[in-house]
């Protein structure tokens, strides 16, 4: 795919939004898309936090969010299975699609079951290993033997080995890295078309935040991942595609070799340079 | 030294001997309270205690059976009253009210728990207009209410946030993750409250001298009066026999030991089991 006009010198620094959807447009042309944000206007009270946000989720591959703290890249991928709705102040206008329809008009249980979450800091609930991960095909009624869903989650994961044992033993007696991959395999567990990932690693080491990236990359056969993470060095390990974020804008959206190597705003190169952030 | 180091000096001695000696009161009336319990109703205690009727007055002997059965009835018809309403309206107060209901609902019910025993006695008799084992029971679950309701609400409220989102993003409904994750997570320091409740009302002797009343035989029914431990207790103790006063300490350390067991249970429920880690 050509992102020749990127590289171009003399681009002007007030293209900001533009970039972003020129890039999408150009990305959209070259792959399916399995999720699509267009004109997207988010608010937390009267305060507007993310400003016509355009951009497309590339199936199967890993999306990764970049920017600086408080730059709304958290919040973007909350937008993706609703889970802004917990905040009773936020309100949201524009289009997101997934598979072409619009989520905001769908049942958001049946939507969060499609587009799964994996947080910050592991969340495992207070209950065994094995009840974590059969805990969404129970809710939603899953068909067939729970034991095996479990056992495929965990190895997807790649948590089977290290757990096989002891099932039944509580999920706080992991380590930090081995409850994230647990939570990993419970949003696998459902099957997800989306995996949304908010900072997976930034609680964990790095032996753990290894373990969780290459496994990244394996789960992209199996699922579409979006991933924000502060870790620029993360992001251009693991994704495909990586949109820099500041102050609620999509600064740019390009493949990530391209966003790394030649970046086309000053402030994302000013940002993965270091120069802030 | 100049005068102003030592004055600084002794009263520093001073205050550390006064807060001291004040813990050590604070401890020492319990065990005093133990130790003569013990003394007093140990020597008298025996099988008949837990087994017969109370003899009629100027027999020696006989026990408290019905007593004893009476207060667990009346605990039992108090939890089945005051549980489910306390632990609905703290899961009610933590997850779906709006700030300014859930105010309001929080100062009335630490009123209610504020309202006298005697008073909560009265307002019972008052409704019912006869003794019955289920007036006493109504008026104990009325006092069961605030304390369950306040707990159920702050332990649902500890569960940590990530929880909650946890299961959301999983395509749990509101309900359905209250019913499978919040309350799980929680219901250990819900029942630890429910047991200590439990345990407080089990004490309790003004809200039923009007409405369980008392009874020196077995009680026949949940609408007719019957025995219980505390009410036996001040009777025993206010009356003139020798042999009924042996009876009332014993009965104190029965109803000691029972809240005793209530509270070793409450706390063993608490250090069991799966613990949500704070984070």
């Amino acid at each position: 795919m050509s992102v020749s006009a990127f590289s171009k010198p003399g681009i002007s620094v007030n293209i900001n939004a533009t970039a972003g959807v020129a890039a999408n447009r150009e990305i959209a042309a070259a792959l399916p898309m399995r999720m699509n944000i267009s004109k997207m206007n988010f608010y937390y009270g009267p305060k507007q936090i993310l400003f016509d946000i355009n951009m497309g989720i590339a199936d199967k591959k890993v999306t990764a969010l970049i920017g600086p703290s408080g730059c709304g890249k958290s919040t973007l991928l909350r937008t993706l299975n609703r889970m802004h709705e917990t905040v009773s102040t936020a309100r949201l206008d524009g289009e997101i699609l997934l598979d072409g329809q619009n989520i905001l008009a769908q049942d958001v249980t049946s939507l969060r079951r499609r587009v799964g979450m994996v947080f910050q800091r592991p969340n495992p609930f207070p209950k065994s290993i094995f009840d974590n991960v059969a805990y969404g095909p129970r809710i939603n009624g899953t068909k067939g033997p729970i034991a095996d869903a479990v056992e495929k989650s965990l190895r997807h994961a790649a948590l089977w080995e290290e757990v096989k044992d002891h099932l039944h033993k509580s999920a706080y007696e992991l380590s930090g890295g081995q409850q994230q991959r647990l939570c990993i395999a419970r949003a696998l567990a459902v099957e997800p078309e989306v995996l949304l990932m908010d900072e997976p690693c930034s609680a964990l080491d790095p032996i753990s935040t290894a373990k969780i990236e290459e496994l990244m990359v394996e789960l992209k056969n199996l699922t579409t991942i979006t991933i924000v993470t502060h870790n620029m060095q993360q992001a251009a390990r693991v994704s495909d595609f990586t949109a820099f974020i500041l102050t609620g804008q999509v600064i740019e959206f390009r493949p990530t070799p391209q966003l790394f190597t030649t970046p086309s705003d000053p402030r994302t190169e000013a940002y993965i340079t270091g120069r802030f952030g | 030294m100049s005068a102003r180091l030592h004055w600084r000096k002794f009263l520093s001695n001073f205050m550390l001997t006064l807060t001291g000696v004040c813990a050590l009161i604070s401890v020492s009336v319990l065990f005093l309270i133990l130790g003569y319990l013990l003394f007093n109703g140990g020597t008298s205690i025996n099988w008949a205690f837990f087994t017969q009727l109370p003899k009629p007055v100027g027999e020696v002997g006989g026990g408290m059976a019905n007593a004893i059965v009476g207060s667990a009835k009346l605990l039992l018809a108090a939890s089945l009253l005051g549980v489910p309403i306390g632990f609905l309206g703290g899961i009610y107060l933590a997850e779906f009210s709006g700030s300014s209901v859930a105010s309001v609902v929080r100062y009335a019910a630490d009123l209610l728990n504020g309202v006298p025993s005697i008073v909560t006695g009265v307002f019972a008799y008052g409704l019912f207009k006869h003794f019955s084992t289920l007036a006493g029971a109504f008026a104990l679950g009325i006092m069961m209410i605030p304390i369950t309701l306040r707990s159920t609400e702050e332990f649902l409220k500890s569960v940590p946030r990530n929880l909650r989102e946890g299961a959301m993003a999983l395509g749990a409904s509101k309900s359905r993750t209250i019913a499978t994750v919040i309350v799980p997570a929680a219901y250990r320091g819900i029942l630890t409250a429910i047991l200590l409740a439990l345990a407080r009302v089990a004490g309790e002797t003004a809200p039923l001298l009007f409405t369980a009343f008392g009874n020196r035989f077995w009680s026949p029914g949940w609408n007719q009066p019957t025995a219980s431990l505390p009410v036996m207790i001040y009777t025993y103790a206010l009356s003139p026999y020798e042999d009924w006063h042996r009876q009332a300490w014993s009965a104190g350390l029965v109803l000691l030991g029972l809240i005793l067991i209530i509270n070793i249970v409450a706390r063993t429920i608490l250090s069991r089991g799966i613990v949500v880690p704070r984070s």
